[in-house]
């Protein structure tokens, strides 16, 4: 055996080795430095990080394959994962507050080596050219977060939570293998390469039916509406720190994996059959979400439906099938992440000094948090998608590139998604005028949140100012799109 | 030369904007005020320095002894196409190190003045940050190395006026005239902006140094386009012209200018006086080897200017406010310095009498931001001293004030164009340039300086001479304090001495330097004209007589019109509140309520329909959301074989 076949799975083995440093840490260190693993996680985390910058794949259309082209990296698969990282390691620093507090004395170290395990499923996820390894992915990314669900076991959301997420994604799991299982018939094979060649002749309805639950399974990892109804329940009954990792990290990994599996396994049936059910989910996706969004006081269940509407347009860029969709899908991606977390960052430091999650305890926040009720802002026109915040362009960028490819079904998805937009702005500054104008005296009083949970919201809030103006960020991911060798 | 020295000259009054902008309020005011001085001050020596070298370092002359245009750095700022490209840069020529030299003497005088004439105002750190941000955004623009970049500047400067003029914010008045002022040079600039895109589209550049250093070839791109019977060259002239109207208060656009007067007197001097008010002239100066070759626009200049120029000193006879007199006498005399630009033309790129209108303009633009700068400070000074801005409140204050009576007297001179002032000079040149393009409007010119002559030692008797009011309470008007009489004197001296440097060395159209001559027939016209209106001042004014009031019976409709600005206002009023308002606004706002809301209440309506509908779908119940999920499953089934069938 080729060793040297390892070395192109270095993020993997270098995620794998904080793994289990952490795991040793947790392990053997005597329990009254319990209480240093946050911080040693984090750290860690932050060096893989870096080390993923200092990877050899970094640009061109450098692209390396192992365990015979069961596995595959290349620039786009490394950016994607180094995006990962970043979100990770925000989420990691957010939760360092939560991870010390009383009642995780004992589950500290299962949250993070759940949450290491779930990043290495979703690493293979992206780097699968094979089913079986997605399957694996698939799976060890989905199983560990019903466990961090109920991390918060005094609390009975948490334990209701888990089980409806364990039930409805052991119940995917099976619809997808179902779909899988067709495609092997069909095919005879589950390397991507050889199903992208023999399904192109392989018109049947069971080709129709294989993808429609390849389709569900993957669609119930991004909570695309209808396969979306768990998302609500699991991110208010989740730990804070799992919603946010969930409704990020997750969903950026399940929508870069579709665009892969779209592109190299079912890339020659794509216009045939995938197309319309495409255009069906997203605008189910987008409008559903926001109608559900603009009714709900919980501050959480609102990012949950708001998560689902995102996951909407991240589709738009999914479809757009060339390298500057791809660009503008991981740009989304990451600002996705910026925002979403800058929001989950107030949320959690709110909910960690004085336990509030509705929207209406929120009302005139301006007068005593001033600085958390402008990161939220911040964070909520962001995702609304105003210039000259990052979400703006992370939006037009994805309406570009789904317009780039010229058809007409993409020019009304485009349009539906515009007036959803609109509709999305309006639960946004919901919460905005809830912080800003409401005259309401606020139950939540002055208070000064931990070093770690400013850290993060400065991050979040830096990265939603930044990434919309400092345009190398995207001609980098543009210049990864334009080489890319997905799209064959 | 190198760029460190101008973007120094740039960057100064921008970090001192910044500087006094944010953290203006921690400061006290004499530390804002004095660092306001020491960075404007730098900037002056700095800006010397960079005109010293210019005019004389010997680096900047050509072959032939002509000034060049030197570029001295220019980057690139966003990029349209490949040639259409927006800078942003520094240029040197002639008249731009000749406004660098004006506007920082001025602004520098003018922030040493306010150091007195502000004191222990409200805002006094936000005053300065804003006279900062005006001093750079004049400075950008008259250095810019594209129509572009001076497109920005313009507007910056724009903007800066409209704060500065509502800096009273409290007061009524001064924030609708800092509306108005920005509304109505808004609305000129939009012609301006049209007059760039159309030259920048038919000669695909915005360069300055490609537009205007080789005009022959722009025109060859212009050849043959007409657009409604004028060539299209004449129209993009127009258009930019139309932009410089609004700014230097051009007729019918001057109607902001009086108004602006409600700002703090320092800035009125500052920016209504010498410096913005001029970026119409400096502009038309700036593209003048463009302007050469179209004679229909050059014409159209010299029209507006002369109508303008007679209109503004009929109206300054009757004001009260001496700085409304003040306002049109500068509308008068900046229509004086568009009027000697146009004469310099004679179409097809052939200049008029040796290009003479061009220097002469410049030259009077130089002269003339000195003495009314002097003007509009020693006014100051009395509204200081007497807090009222009408002449019927003064009366006999030569006794009180005898530092700003004798400055003051010396800017009337100078203006009047009683030699040795400075004024005599310059305006001698227009008027030569004037005679030499067409009798009639140099006739027409000189009985403006007839009037120009008049006028200002009408106010002036009226403010030192008389009888002076009872003193109550012992309130005596008293002279200014130091720092704002340096100022007076500074500038008198300068319009005394001024005449006597030889411009046309420093400025030509061509930038070959040549000598003056005056020519003495017209200057001893001039002069006569200037000395008659004054003793025809004298005798009505010197002492309260009932002359003046006989006068005003006599023509009472003149007078009426005079005083009320010929109802341009009310004009203005009319068209915009009962033809504008009601015949086109509110028919759209109808519209938009009932139409366009309509439409989208009826949206948002259905929209929250459509949430509370689906509300059911959410149960809470896994084996529900189980169903959904396989009858989607199953759904897109569907779907993938209706794509197929299609």
């Amino acid at each position: 055996m080729d060793y040297s076949q390892f070395l192109a799975m270095k993020q993997e083995i270098a995620l794998l080795v904080v793994f289990l440093l952490v795991f040793l840490y947790d392990t053997f260190m005597p329990q009254r430095s319990g209480k240093g693993l946050p911080v040693f996680a984090t750290v860690l985390m932050l060096i893989a990080t870096i080390g993923g910058f200092c990877s050899c794949c970094l640009g061109g259309t450098c692209s390396l394959s192992a365990f015979s082209g069961m596995y595959e990296t290349s620039a786009a698969i490394v950016a994607i994962k180094n995006i990962l990282n970043i979100g990770v390691v925000i989420v990691l620093i957010q939760s360092i507050r939560w991870a010390n507090g009383p009642d995780m004395a004992v589950r500290r170290g299962e949250f993070y080596e759940l949450l290491l395990v779930t990043l290495f499923g979703m690493y293979l996820m992206i780097s699968a050219r094979h089913f079986l390894l997605f399957v694996i992915g698939l799976e060890s990314a989905s199983l560990p977060l019903a466990a961090m669900v109920a991390l918060d076991k005094k609390r009975y959301e948490s334990s209701e939570a888990a089980i409806k997420y364990m039930l409805t994604a052991v119940f995917s799991s099976a619809i997808f293998m179902m779909g899988l299982s067709f495609v092997y018939a069909l095919c005879g094979s589950l390397y991507f390469e050889t199903i992208y060649i023999n399904l192109a002749a392989q018109m049947s309805p069971l080709l129709i039916l294989a993808m429609a639950f390849v389709l569900a399974g993957v669609g119930f990892k991004l909570s695309l509406v209808p396969f979306h109804l768990w998302t609500a329940d699991v991110y208010q009954g989740a730990p804070t720190s799992v919603t946010s990792y969930l409704s990020v990290i997750s969903k950026g990994a399940a929508a870069f994996a579709l665009l892969v599996i779209l592109a190299q396994a079912f890339g020659t049936v794509y216009s045939q059959v995938w197309s319309w059910m495409l255009y069906a989910l997203i605008i189910l996706t987008i409008t559903v979400g926001n109608l559900f969004a603009m009714r709900q006081r919980n501050m959480k269940r609102f990012l949950a439906f708001s998560s689902v509407s995102q996951a909407g347009y991240i589709m738009l860029g999914v479809i757009g099938f060339n390298g500057t969709a791809m660009a503008a899908l991981m740009f989304y991606i990451l600002v996705y992440i910026f925002s979403n977390l800058g929001a989950f960052g107030v949320i959690q430091a709110i909910e960690n000094n004085c336990g509030k999650v509705s929207m209406d305890d929120y009302k005139g926040l301006y007068k005593t948090n001033p600085r958390l009720s402008f990161a939220m802002m911040l964070a909520m026109f962001s995702l609304a998608g105003i210039p000259p915040f990052a979400g703006f362009f992370s939006k037009f960028f994805i309406f570009t590139g789904a317009l780039a490819q010229g058809s007409t079904a993409m020019y009304v998805l485009v349009l539906i998604a515009l007036i959803n937009t609109i509709i999305s702005l309006y639960y946004y500054l919901l919460v905005v005028k809830a912080m800003f104008i409401s005259p309401d005296e606020s139950v939540i009083p002055t208070f000064r949140s931990s070093c770690s949970e400013r850290l993060g919201m400065w991050i979040a809030v830096a990265g939603i100012i930044f990434l919309g103006i400092v345009s190398c960020v995207y001609n980098w991911l543009l210049g990864i799109g334009a080489h890319t060798a997905i799209f064959q | 030369m190198s760029p460190t020295i101008p973007i120094l000259i740039l960057a100064i009054p921008l970090f001192m904007f910044l500087l006094l902008g944010l953290l203006g309020m921690k400061m006290s005011h004499k530390l804002a005020g004095w660092l306001g001085c020491l960075g404007m001050g730098t900037t002056l020596v700095l800006a010397y320095c960079t005109a010293y070298t210019y005019y004389f370092g010997g680096d900047f002359v050509g072959a032939n002894g002509e000034r060049l245009m030197s570029v001295v750095f220019n980057e690139t700022w966003l990029a349209f196409t490949d040639k259409l490209v927006i800078s942003m840069g520094f240029m040197l020529d002639s008249i731009s190190a000749l406004m660098l030299v004006v506007i920082t003497t001025i602004s520098f005088l003018v922030h040493l003045y306010s150091l007195g004439y502000m004191e222990g105002e409200k805002g006094f750190q936000r005053y300065y940050a804003f006279l900062s941000l005006f001093s750079f955004s004049m400075l950008l623009l008259v250095v810019a190395t594209n129509i572009f970049q001076m497109y920005i500047g313009w507007e910056l400067v724009g903007a800066s006026s409209y704060l500065l003029i509502g800096f009273y914010y409290t007061k009524h008045s001064a924030v609708s005239a800092s509306k108005k002022a920005f509304i109505v040079t808004r609305f000129a600039d939009l012609g301006f902006l049209l007059g760039i895109l159309v030259l920048s589209f038919t000669t695909q550049t915005f360069d300055f140094a490609e537009l205007c250093g080789n005009p022959t070839a722009q025109v060859t791109a212009f050849a043959g386009k007409t657009f409604m019977g004028c060539s299209l060259l004449t129209w993009a002239l127009i258009l930019i012209f139309t932009g410089g109207m609004g700014k230097s208060a051009m007729m019918p656009l001057h109607i902001w200018l009086p108004d602006a007067m409600e700002g703090p007197t320092p800035v009125s001097a500052l920016i209504h006086a010498a410096t913005m008010v001029v970026a119409g002239v400096y502009l038309v100066a700036r593209m003048f080897p463009l302007y050469l070759w179209s004679f229909d626009a050059t014409t159209f200049i010299v029209v507006v200017g002369a109508i303008t120029a007679f209109y503004a000193a009929m109206v300054a006879c009757a004001q009260i406010d001496i700085k409304r007199v003040l306002a049109f006498s500068t509308i008068s005399q900046i229509a004086f310095m568009m009027v000697a630009l146009g004469v310099a033309s004679e179409g097809e790129g052939q200049v008029c009498h040796h290009g003479l209108g061009y220097m002469a303009s410049m030259f009077h633009m130089f002269t003339h931001a000195m003495f009314k700068a002097l003007l509009f400070l020693g006014a100051g000074a009395l509204i200081h001293a007497v807090h009222s801005n009408d002449y019927t409140a003064m009366h006999g204050l030569r006794k009180f004030m005898p530092v700003t009576h004798i400055t003051f007297l010396i800017g009337c001179l100078a203006i009047a164009g009683i030699p040795p002032f400075s004024g005599f000079f310059s305006k001698d040149e227009i008027m030569a340039a004037c005679y030499a393009w067409h009798p009639v409007i140099g006739v027409w010119m000189s009985v403006v300086a007839g009037l120009t002559a008049f006028y200002m030692f009408r106010l002036y008797y009226l403010i030192f001479w008389w009888k002076e009011h009872k003193i109550e309470h012992g309130h005596k008007p008293h002279e200014a304090p130091l720092p704002m009489l340096i100022p007076l004197v500074f500038l008198a001296a300068v319009s005394c001495v001024a005449g006597f440097i030889p411009f046309g060395h420093f400025v030509s159209w061509n930038h070959l330097p040549y000598d003056i001559h005056l020519d003495w027939t017209i200057a001893g016209i001039s002069v006569t004209i200037a000395v008659v209106a004054i003793v025809i001042a004298t005798v009505m004014y010197r002492k309260e007589n009932p002359l003046p009031a006989k006068m005003k019976a006599l023509l009472p409709a003149l007078w009426d019109w005079c005083y009320h600005r010929f109802y341009w206002d009310e004009l203005y009023m009319f068209i915009t509140h009962k033809i504008i308002f009601n015949g086109i606004c509110r028919p759209i706002a109808w519209f938009d309520r009932h139409i366009i809301d309509g439409t989208m209440d009826a949206m948002a309506t259905i929209t929250n329909k459509a949430s509370v509908a689906i509300r059911g779908l959410q149960s809470g119940q896994v084996q529900m959301y189980v169903w959904v999920y396989l009858i989607g499953a199953l759904l897109l089934c569907g779907l993938g074989v209706m794509a197929v069938i299609l």
